[in-house]
């Protein structure tokens, strides 16, 4: 089943435009690394896949509704699209535990005592049980990163996007964060990846994108697209990360 | 110290009918303020408008003049009949919401968009986001300076004994010239503002603790 299908996106902020053209589709249980220089529009090709950002042209459609169309109920689709970022965006006023309630109870509606049983699990599985009564403030980055996970995993989404999710992290903290990330892919998640993690490309991506001056420049296997780019641009871009 | 023994009971009274038009004014001005900033901030540039034009008239112009407009301009309408309580407690309530609101609005935009994005992308829409992210933080940020300005509409109800409230000024202008102690009436007077404000603003740091960003 297709659960992402971006056609001839575009995207600009004023006069400048970020994304020129950008058509891709993601299917079911596919882990998709976005990679490329920063300002390639990456990190704006990821917001536009759950309407962050106001699409400027083209149709991105997420299980086959438009969300371009301005009649469609977007907070619908975004409770099916869970989204990590670089700097975590906890909500620091909430303990762990009631940032990861919080949408279930008040968006789904789910009674408190279902949403912290599955918010138990949850932080059981990113291995932050203990931290639930703790504040984001008295987290370490990785640990942020891990509940900002369980968070989004709460509302049971069938796609997760993450957006540089280790960027802002100590090198150290880097390995717990991406060991949750695989746990997830292997249990089946639908996945795009925007990282500078190459390791994390090669092993667990199903395809990796690479994205440069608001193209799609090349979308291959990791294997073939490390080992054997076709374009200059990502022989170029290679060359410096790998 | 006879003449002060006499007095009190009539500054309690004063007291009473202060503290009363305080508490409504300042509720009723924090919603005029909450309003007035989310149409600032609202999408819709007409909304704008109408609050900023709100902000600059009441800024541009003084406390005074807002009272006697309301309370001898309005009511020289055929189809409007305040009485002066009611005229002053709008005023300060008007008042101090144009002031709120400007703090209120400063205090959503220092909250990082993350926050926003965030709570957006997990499916909560805008007046959620606003209620339960954006809201409860900012107000932490905007306790010292709301706390600031309801002093300032605190001491800005001793104005409504120009119009005949019988609040504390207007009791103590009384007892003033009854008791022919100006010097002790109005220390007094001042003692109990003082004491007034200085509890209030007590109140207001232990809140503050309470609710302490950790």
């Amino acid at each position: 089943m297709t659960m992402i299908r971006v056609e001839n996106l575009k995207k600009s902020f004023g006069n400048l435009e970020v994304i020129k053209d950008m058509s891709t589709v993601v299917e079911e249980k596919e882990v998709i690394c976005v990679i490329g220089p920063s300002g390639s529009g990456k990190s704006t090709f990821l917001r536009c896949l759950n309407r962050l950002e106001e699409i400027t042209g083209g149709h991105v459609y997420i299980e086959g509704v438009d969300i371009t169309d301005p009649k469609i109920d977007i907070n619908k689709i975004r409770q099916d699209v869970g989204m990590v970022f670089q700097q975590f965006n906890l909500f620091p006023h909430k303990s762990v535990l009631e940032n990861v309630i919080l949408a279930p109870m008040k968006v789904k509606k789910s009674d408190r005592k279902a949403s912290e049983a599955k918010a138990y699990e949850l932080l059981d599985k990113v291995g932050l049980r203990e931290k639930a009564k703790a504040y984001p403030g008295e987290l370490s980055g990785g640990q942020k990163q891990r509940v900002a996970i369980a968070r989004a995993l709460a509302m049971d989404p069938k796609i997760m996007l993450f957006d540089e999710p280790t960027s802002a992290l100590d090198p150290e903290m880097v390995g717990d964060v991406l060991d949750v990330m695989k746990q997830l892919a292997r249990e089946g998640m639908t996945m795009v990846v925007v990282t500078h993690e190459m390791g994390f490309a090669a092993e667990m991506g199903d395809r990796v994108l690479f994205i440069d001056g608001g193209y799609i420049v090349e979308e291959n296997v990791p294997k073939e697209l490390f080992g054997n780019p076709q374009h200059e641009r990502t022989k170029a871009f290679l060359s410096k990360v790998l | 110290m006879d003449t002060i023994m006499n007095a009190f009971p009539y500054l309690m009274e004063g007291l009473q009918v202060t503290l009363y038009i305080f508490a409504i004014a300042i509720v009723i001005g924090f919603l005029i303020g909450l309003v007035v900033a989310l149409f600032r901030l609202a999408p819709l540039k007409i909304l704008n408008w109408i609050a900023k034009i709100f902000v600059d008239a009441i800024r541009g112009t003084p406390f005074i003049v807002q009272l006697f407009f309301i309370y001898f301009g309005l009511n020289s309408l055929d189809f409007i009949s305040l009485d002066n309580t009611t005229a002053g407690i709008v005023t300060v309530a008007i008042n101090a919401g144009a002031y709120f609101s400007e703090i209120i609005r400063a205090g959503i935009q220092s909250i990082d968009k993350g926050q926003t994005e965030a709570a957006r992308s997990l499916g909560l829409n805008s007046t959620q986001n606003m209620r339960y992210i954006i809201l409860p933080q900012a107000f932490r940020r905007m306790l010292p300076t709301i706390t600031n300005q309801a002093i300032i509409s605190l001491k800005d109800t001793s104005l409504l004994s120009v119009i005949g409230v019988a609040d504390l000024t207007q009791e103590g202008r009384i007892q003033a010239s009854a008791t022919f102690d100006a010097f002790n009436v109005y220390l007094i007077l001042g003692i109990i503002y003082f004491v007034v404000i200085y509890l209030l603003s007590m109140l207001a740091s232990f809140v503050e603790r309470k609710f302490v960003l950790r």
